[in-house]
């Protein structure tokens, strides 16, 4: 039975459209704190006035009962890996196991102060260290940095890496190729970094277009930045002549490991070529991720480019105590530091506790059933009913995730893959990325993961159908979704063109 | 939003650009296929008045709800006038590709590139054959 379409606004969704702003009343308050029984201070001695404010800022007043409810409906708006199937095309979406919550909340992980001297924190610095030797192995590649605490942020550090390795060697250089099936943050990575970005195109396989990269690899160019498997699920064959193009101009390949999840285990970016990857540990080794963050983007990198990593690195010395670990910044050929303190310590429980609980064969598990699971599902969209309208341009087998275009859809049944998209929210999925890589026409980017089921698999794939055979006798039904989610579909283009970015305070 | 057409007055380029050819001067805009491809375009990055345009090479930015996009020159010209009316109404690419919608007036310095674009049933052919593939 498909979901209702008859959809009114009802009392209760309009007042769950309040903002906390709108709630409250002057003066109520969640919390009422004892009289002072220490001497005050004059402000101004405190905080000069002209860092002060007018104004008491307006701050929502409301009671405790209002606030945690006003926090709990937004909980329950949200849609989550706890509640549904995600399937968003190179995020890597995959569950995130309650264990690693448990562990990254001990009081000595989760109370550890930033500034807590490194000889009480031997704990942390040793899981720190173990995580960074099991990123090397799974990198291929010796050195490894946990500083970046984002994936863009790790890109952004493998291409200062890049500028401070050239410069040290008196090569200036201007340009960094990326394939139209790059990552899309790292055109702007390369920009923030001072360099200017030259694409590179794809061939009919979905590969890197070698000759395209002979005549745009010149002594010019800093680097490649890479993704492989790229954004279209598919592996780059090759990749060795890749790497040989790039070190023969003398610049560096670099590997967005946006899309690790493919090849953990199973081959290693510094055994292709890559001299720097950074990995997404919110990613590839889980973590809630749905909201923005709090990420870590740690790099690995070869000997060549070591004495620039960012400081300070996490060091182990054998004593005759046993092993000490230690925070080192004498690297005098560095980049410094890229953040505050350590990076997102929380993040890296959370990684390293993964690690621990599969293992390398575990690891390397998970990878294959990722694989297993974008092709089945690959499969299962290419049968009657679906096949028709929902083109897979590539006819070989997919890594993790694979696109299909929308464009037969659109033609045939006049909606689009946003139509399409929408539609699925009212079946309780999130839908997969759409309109990214941009080089598919009406394009879905669909990475599944290896933590679902077959039946969840099937089920999706069951959706799309229904959706599509709706379509055939109606399309205004997926043209006007959703219905049934808390607010129905967007205005992007007002809230792009007139965007309210914050609120008065 | 605006029903598919190709005007017969305009020359193509391959990359979904309009040209309207008036005396030694010409307008630049983006065609319907462009702009339903685009989606609502919410966005334009102009080139600054004065700026000199080369043949195939990108003068400008339309952003829309799905990605920011190129715009390129389908010919070599100065710049000598941006239209205001779309960096302040971006929307008017979308209801009206070939009026409202012109995105620059340029000064054509080397006319006889438009000899290389597309006519109007040449466009369709083309379009017709990115369909197929």
């Amino acid at each position: 039975m498909s979901p209702s379409t008859d959809f009114a606004q009802t009392a209760q969704q309009r007042e769950a459209a309040r903002t906390i702003f709108e709630r409250g009343a002057p003066g109520r308050r969640a919390s009422h704190l004892p009289d002072m029984d220490v001497p005050t201070r004059p402000r101004d001695e405190l905080l000069p006035a002209r860092f002060r404010r007018a104004q008491a800022p307006k701050l929502p007043e409301v009671s405790e009962p209002e606030i945690v409810r006003h926090y709990v409906r937004l909980s329950k708006r949200n849609f989550d890996l706890d509640s549904g199937f995600y399937p968003l095309g190179s995020c890597t979406m995959k569950y995130n196991p309650k264990l690693h919550e448990r562990a990254a909340a001990l009081p000595g992980h989760s109370r550890l102060h930033p500034l807590q001297r490194p000889e009480r924190a031997q704990g942390a610095l040793e899981l720190m260290w173990n995580l960074q030797r099991a990123l090397a192995e799974v990198a291929g590649l010796p050195h490894v940095s946990l500083q970046p605490s984002a994936g863009s942020h790790g890109e952004l550090a493998g291409v200062l890496l890049t500028r401070a390795y050239h410069e040290d060697r008196g090569d200036a250089r201007d340009i960094v190729l990326t394939p139209d099936t790059a990552h899309g943050t790292n055109p702007a990575t390369v920009t923030m970094a001072g360099y200017r970005v030259v694409g590179v195109g794809t061939n009919a396989d979905g590969g890197v277009d070698l000759d395209d990269l002979r005549e745009k690899a010149t002594d010019r160019v800093a680097c490649l930045m890479l993704t492989n498997p790229n954004t279209l699920g598919l592996f780059d064959p090759n990749i060795t002549e890749i790497a040989e193009i790039v070190h023969d101009v003398g610049a560096t390949l670099y590997y967005d490991g946006a899309n690790l999840n493919a090849i953990m285990g199973i081959s290693r970016p510094g055994d292709m070529g890559f001299d720097i990857v950074h990995f997404n540990l919110h990613k590839s080794f889980t973590q809630p991720h749905g909201g923005g963050g709090p990420g870590a983007g740690p790099i690995a990198v070869s000997d060549r480019i070591a004495p620039y990593l960012p400081v300070p690195l996490v060091s182990r010395t054998e004593t005759s105590v046993g092993p000490v670990f230690d925070l080192v910044g004498d690297l005098p050929k560095t980049i410094g530091r890229l953040r505050g303190f350590q990076g997102n310590y929380g993040v890296f429980v959370r990684a390293y506790a993964y690690i621990c609980s599969l293992g390398g064969e575990g690891l390397r598990r998970a990878s294959e059933v990722a694989v297993l699971n974008a092709n089945y599902l690959r499969a299962l969209l290419r049968a009657p009913g679906v096949g028709e309208y929902l083109a897979t341009p590539f006819d070989r087998h997919c890594m993790h995730e694979f696109v299909v275009s929308g464009g037969p859809m659109k033609r045939e049944l006049g909606i689009r893959t946003l139509d399409l998209a929408k539609r699925m929210l009212d079946f309780g999925v999130h839908p997969p990325t759409v309109y990214f890589p941009q080089l598919i026409d009406e394009c879905l980017l669909i990475e599944p993961t290896e933590t679902e089921t077959r039946e969840t698999l099937e089920a999706f794939a069951q959706i799309i159908q229904e959706i599509l055979a709706e379509a055939r006798s109606s399309p205004e039904t997926a043209r006007n979704a959703p219905y049934t989610t808390p607010v129905r579909r967007l205005d992007e283009a007002t809230a792009a063109r007139s965007p309210i970015l914050r609120q008065p305070l | 939003m605006a029903d598919e057409v190709y005007p017969e007055d305009l020359r193509y380029h391959r990359e979904h650009d309009w040209v309207r050819l008036e005396g030694d001067e010409a307008v630049f805009g983006i065609t319907w296929f462009a702009q339903d491809a685009l989606g609502e375009v919410v966005f334009f990055e102009p080139p600054a008045v004065g700026a000199l345009l080369s043949a195939d090479t990108s003068y400008g930015e339309l952003e829309s709800v799905k990605a920011v996009s190129d715009i390129y020159a389908p010919a070599d010209g100065e710049v000598v006038a941006v239209n205001d009316g779309v960096v302040g109404s971006p929307e008017l690419v979308n209801s009206d590709p070939y009026g409202a919608g012109w995105l620059v007036r340029v000064r054509l310095t080397n006319p006889a590139r438009l000899d290389a674009l597309m006519d109007r049933d040449a466009y369709v052919a083309y379009l017709a054959g990115l369909d197929q593939a």
